[in-house]
């Protein structure tokens, strides 16, 4: 009744054909945007992998590969994604439990599933299947959720954060439960929940130190706060981070021409660090272009979850477009060290694969739920 | 919260959405501005201090070590110089696993144990991220192995430094001292800023004493490196001063004769021009390879010139105190004629002993052991000729210590000539304030006689000896030696000190005397008068090394070999107009006459041959 009073205004529903762009699935604003700041990363990303066209072609792949997967996720109604999210979420956390006992990995974190000799990462996922499960046990309720339902909804999110955090692997624990607080948020949870969980946060914060954090985990805190108690190990790279980005000023040094990045000081700097790249060669402009970007694109995503039709796409469209900041935020504020070094790479921005096609895959959601005909029926 | 099942609200949860969405929004917006804040305040505000710390980290400052200045002999003969000279370095920081490269290494090359255990000192000492060295002096095949191993050894690096090399090797080893790796204690007595990157210092010799001219003044270049230090390009430059270049006097060629001269024998030659009071030969046999201690020598090697009997790392010339013997009785003669307490022409009987009045005990002449003495006349002449003891007893007795030791200091003896080397030692010269000093005894008028013929406390060095037939040989010219000529090929004058003066009467007599011991009927060096083609002059010495009882007799053939006495002798030529002064020790040789004159004759005979062939009639005199 309310959404049909809503969209009375736009009468073009009823009398205008829908666009090119609305038929093929396609948030063009969305589109353009995400171009512009794919194409942005490959110039970043050629300075910063050493200037290896290699990297950028490789790069560019994957771009292609997620691009694809995003037209196509775009083509399905959100009902689908809501029907078929709980099975998706099941077998995600089958295979979560199988990287528990089956798992490969490096550096002492069991992340991988080796399937037939494909390479394959459960929790990347499961970072589109939980908020995408949690808004569809929400859209059911009635909102505000009752407490059962909040509860229950925990229990969906928590499942997966708990084996991803026991691989371990901290920072997509942090991403896949936050996405899930996210739909609760959104779907309107009690101030006194949301109150009584920043307390409960803050008072196991040392139970939390004591017992559950590992040491290197403990160490990467303690260096956020004191990068020079040990300057060529673990606070290397968050000084020589901090260096790069200060040392570019407003203008910066000017493309490929980073000596922190060029001279290979600043580790990791074409996956989590690259933005600093971004800092020391193209300085606060080339900052402030990039979270220009960003927020953009953020906006766009709100104004798809406000104009979405159902509460699963609502919550679906919220829930992404958050999840998306908190990488932005999480990446950015640990590389000029406002939070611990966790592995959170910048969206679209830094290489590799498995991350850019999860989140093209969430913005395919985000433009299904966007381009859903709008109908009367539909509420 | 109702228990009852609340109906869907889809006004009101499109309202809680939108609501909590516009929050969302908000809070993203903020956060959003925070992290422009926290760039804004790095790229801003705090610009300066990252500008700083990001030239910091790439741009260093590297020390250009100079090149070290090159040593010739008086003729240009190279003696030392800097060989390119590849050396094997690990960077701890950059090898995974430290003994497999290791391992891996000694399939490439031969590393020895000394090798290893020299890295390992080094490794300790050093930071992670420098390079240690661990083998030097690569072989071109060394090299090529390495090369194509390259990929399999990270943290390995071969790179080329200038050597310091003696191409004489063994002749010069006492003259040159070396140069070896410098240690933690120099650093501290040098400029550390101008030996950064030096890794060299001379640690004895004219290496150590002209060490200031030699190393020359460091250069620095700002480079910029990358992340592994390795250097990318270089932004400034400011070029090393190379060390000056040094010419000695030494020439290579007398030296070589001297060692010759020498042979087997242990012991010490030292030849002075007398005009200039440079060092034209200066040889301790035995020597040793100075090339073994440029790069820390083993310890194997060390242990065996350590422990050697020979103790060949003993600098004789300089540091060896022997008794001079006979060879001072010139110069006591002289004193004798000086302070007029005999003249020429008076004489003493000789019965092959002397005794104080007053005290039984017999103070023997050498000849004593074939039942006789110098005769019922013996003047300073013949004294001196034949080395007559008594006589040299009775005048000492006459003059006393104390105007001996007066008398023979302006000499050089007993105290440091200044050659401009390093470990000089100073000797002997006794008298009464001294023997209160060191023994705190007084002096007893028996060991006065013991002085008069160079034995009892006395002992002086080889290069003493040169020094103060030198003094003789020019009638009172005093000099500091020196082995330096010139510098870069400016002349380098020797410095004069305060002649001896003396009534040249009675230098004539002592030259007469001191020709005579070799062309004197009598001379007890007479034997060298043979087929000679110019006039020397000299002075027979035999130094006891162990006492000899009363009544007992030396006999060389029983007792060991490290006991028997010292053969020396000094000389001075052509005897008309002296231009060299020659001192000769031969270490447990026996007698002076027998042995050392003849490694003198050898060495003259090589002077004149190179210096004034005409003297030798081998060319036309102009």
């Amino acid at each position: 009744m309310g959404d049909y009073v809503r969209q009375m205004p736009d009468a073009g529903a009823f009398t205008r054909r829908p666009s090119v762009w609305q038929r093929v699935h396609i948030d063009l604003p969305l589109l353009v945007l995400l171009m512009l700041l794919t194409a942005y990363g490959l110039f970043i990303l050629y300075s910063a992998s050493g200037q290896e066209m290699g990297a950028v072609v490789r790069q560019g792949r994957y771009f292609l590969v997620a691009y694809l997967v995003m037209l196509v996720a775009a083509q399905f109604n959100p009902t689908t994604y809501r029907r078929w999210a709980p099975l998706g979420y099941l077998v995600g956390v089958a295979a979560l439990l199988g990287v528990m006992f089956f798992g490969v990995g490096a550096k002492g974190a069991q992340r991988w599933l080796s399937l037939g000799g494909f390479r394959f990462q459960p929790s990347e996922i499961m970072k589109l299947m939980v908020p995408l499960t949690v808004a569809w046990y929400l859209a059911d309720r009635s909102l505000p959720p009752a407490f059962r339902y909040v509860l229950v909804a925990l229990a969906i999110l928590a499942l997966p954060a708990v084996l991803i955090l026991l691989q371990p692997d901290l920072g997509t624990a942090l991403l896949i439960s936050s996405s899930g607080l996210f739909v609760l948020f959104l779907a309107g949870i009690g101030w006194r929940y949301i109150i009584g969980a920043v307390v409960l946060a803050i008072a196991s914060a040392w139970p939390a130190w004591m017992f559950v954090l590992k040491d290197y985990q403990k160490q990467r805190i303690l260096t956020l706060l004191n990068p020079e108690s040990d300057k060529l190990g673990a606070g290397w790279n968050i000084i020589q981070s901090k260096t790069a980005i200060g040392s570019g000023g407003w203008p910066g040094k000017g493309w490929l021409n980073g000596t922190q990045s060029q001279l290979d000081f600043l580790p990791e700097s074409h996956t989590d660090f690259i933005i600093a790249v971004l800092a020391e060669e193209f300085g606060l402009r080339g900052v402030l272009v990039l979270l220009g970007l960003y927020l953009l694109i953020l906006l766009r995503g709100f104004w798809i979850g406000l104009r979405a039709q159902t509460t699963f796409g609502r919550l679906a469209a919220g829930s992404l477009t958050l999840t998306f900041f908190v990488y932005i935020f999480v990446n950015m504020g640990m590389v000029a060290g406002l939070l611990p070094v966790v592995g959170v790479p910048l969206p679209l921005v830094s290489a590799g694969g498995t991350s850019v096609v999860t989140l093209m895959l969430g913005f395919g959601v985000l433009m299904a739920v966007g381009t859903e005909k709008r109908t009367v029926a539909n509420s | 919260m109702s228990p009852v099942v609340t109906l869907k609200d889809p006004s009101r949860e499109a309202h809680i959405f939108t609501m909590r969405t516009l929050l969302s929004m908000l809070l993203v917006v903020m956060l959003l501005g925070l992290l422009l804040a926290r760039y804004f305040s790095l790229q801003i505000t705090e610009y300066e201090i990252y500008r700083t710390e990001s030239d910091r980290n790439r741009v260093q400052l590297q020390p250009l070590p100079p090149k070290r200045g090159l040593i010739y002999d008086r003729n240009g003969v190279l003696l030392a110089d800097n060989r390119p000279s590849y050396l094997l370095s690990i960077v701890r920081e950059r090898v995974p696993d430290l003994e497999a490269t290791l391992a891996e290494l000694e399939t490439l090359l031969p590393v020895s144990e000394n090798d290893l255990e020299k890295f390992h000192q080094r490794l300790q000492r050093r930071r992670p991220y420098e390079a240690v060295p661990l083998r030097f002096r690569l072989t071109e095949e060394e090299r090529a192995k390495l090369a194509v191993n390259r990929y399999r050894l990270p943290g390995v690096v071969v790179d080329a430094q200038l050597l310091r090399h003696y191409p004489q090797g063994e002749l010069f080893s006492h003259a040159l001292g070396y140069v070896g790796r410098i240690s933690e204690q120099e650093l501290w007595e040098v400029d550390e800023t101008n030996y950064r990157g030096t890794h060299h210092i001379g640690k004895i010799g004219v290496e150590k004493f002209y060490e200031d001219i030699l190393h020359g003044q460091v250069g620095y270049q700002n480079v910029e490196t990358n992340a592994h230090g390795r250097v990318l390009r270089v932004l400034e430059r400011s070029d090393p001063m190379p060390g000056a270049d040094i010419y000695l006097h030494l020439d290579s060629r007398l030296q070589q004769a001297a060692l010759d001269a020498l042979g087997e024998q242990r012991g010490a030659v030292v030849a002075i021009d007398t005009r200039t009071g440079g060092i034209l030969a200066l040889v301790s046999k035995p020597g040793f390879d100075i090339n073994l201690f440029v790069n820390g020598i083993s310890s194997k090697d060390y242990s065996a010139l350590r422990d050697s009997p020979d103790l060949p790392l003993f600098n004789r010339a300089i540091q060896g105190q022997y008794p001079p013997g006979s060879t001072v009785k010139p110069i006591v003669g002289l004193a004798g004629l000086e302070l007029g307490v005999v003249t020429a022409q008076s004489t003493i009987a000789d019965p092959g002993w002397y005794s104080l009045p007053g005290d039984r005990h017999r103070y023997r002449d050498w000849t004593l052991k074939f039942g006789r003495g110098h005769g019922a006349a013996v003047d300073l002449h013949s004294a001196i000729e034949e080395s007559c003891d008594v006589y040299f007893y009775d005048l000492a007795h006459k003059l006393e210590i104390d105007r001996i030791h007066d008398f023979l200091s302006p000499f050089g003896l007993g105290d440091r000539t200044g050659v401009d080397t390093t470990h000089e030692r100073r000797g002997v010269l006794p008298s009464t304030r001294w023997k209160r000093d060191a023994r705190a005894e007084p002096w007893y008028p028996g060991e006065t006689l013991s002085v008069g013929i160079g034995q009892g406390y006395m002992v002086t060095t080889p290069v003493q000896l040169a020094v103060a037939t030198s003094v003789i040989a020019t009638r009172g010219e005093r000099r500091i030696p020196r082995m330096l000529r010139a510098v870069d090929g400016q002349p380098q004058p020797t410095p004069d000190l305060e002649p001896v003066q003396a009534d040249p009467a009675n230098w004539d007599v002592v030259h007469a005397a001191m020709r005579d011991v070799v062309h004197g009927e009598k001379g007890s060096a007479r034997a060298q008068s043979k087929d000679i083609q110019y006039t020397m002059a000299g002075k027979t010495g035999t130094a006891q090394v162990i006492g000899i009882a009363q009544g007992e007799r030396y006999n060389a053939d029983e007792i060991d070999e490290r006991h028997r006495d010292h053969g020396l002798f000094i000389a001075f030529a052509p005897y008309e107009n002296p231009t060299v002064a020659l001192a000769v020790v031969a270490e447990n040789g026996g007698g002076g006459s027998s042995v050392a004159a003849p490694i003198a004759r050898q060495i003259l005979d090589a002077y004149f041959s190179l210096f004034a062939p005409e003297v030798l009639g081998l060319v036309e005199e102009p």
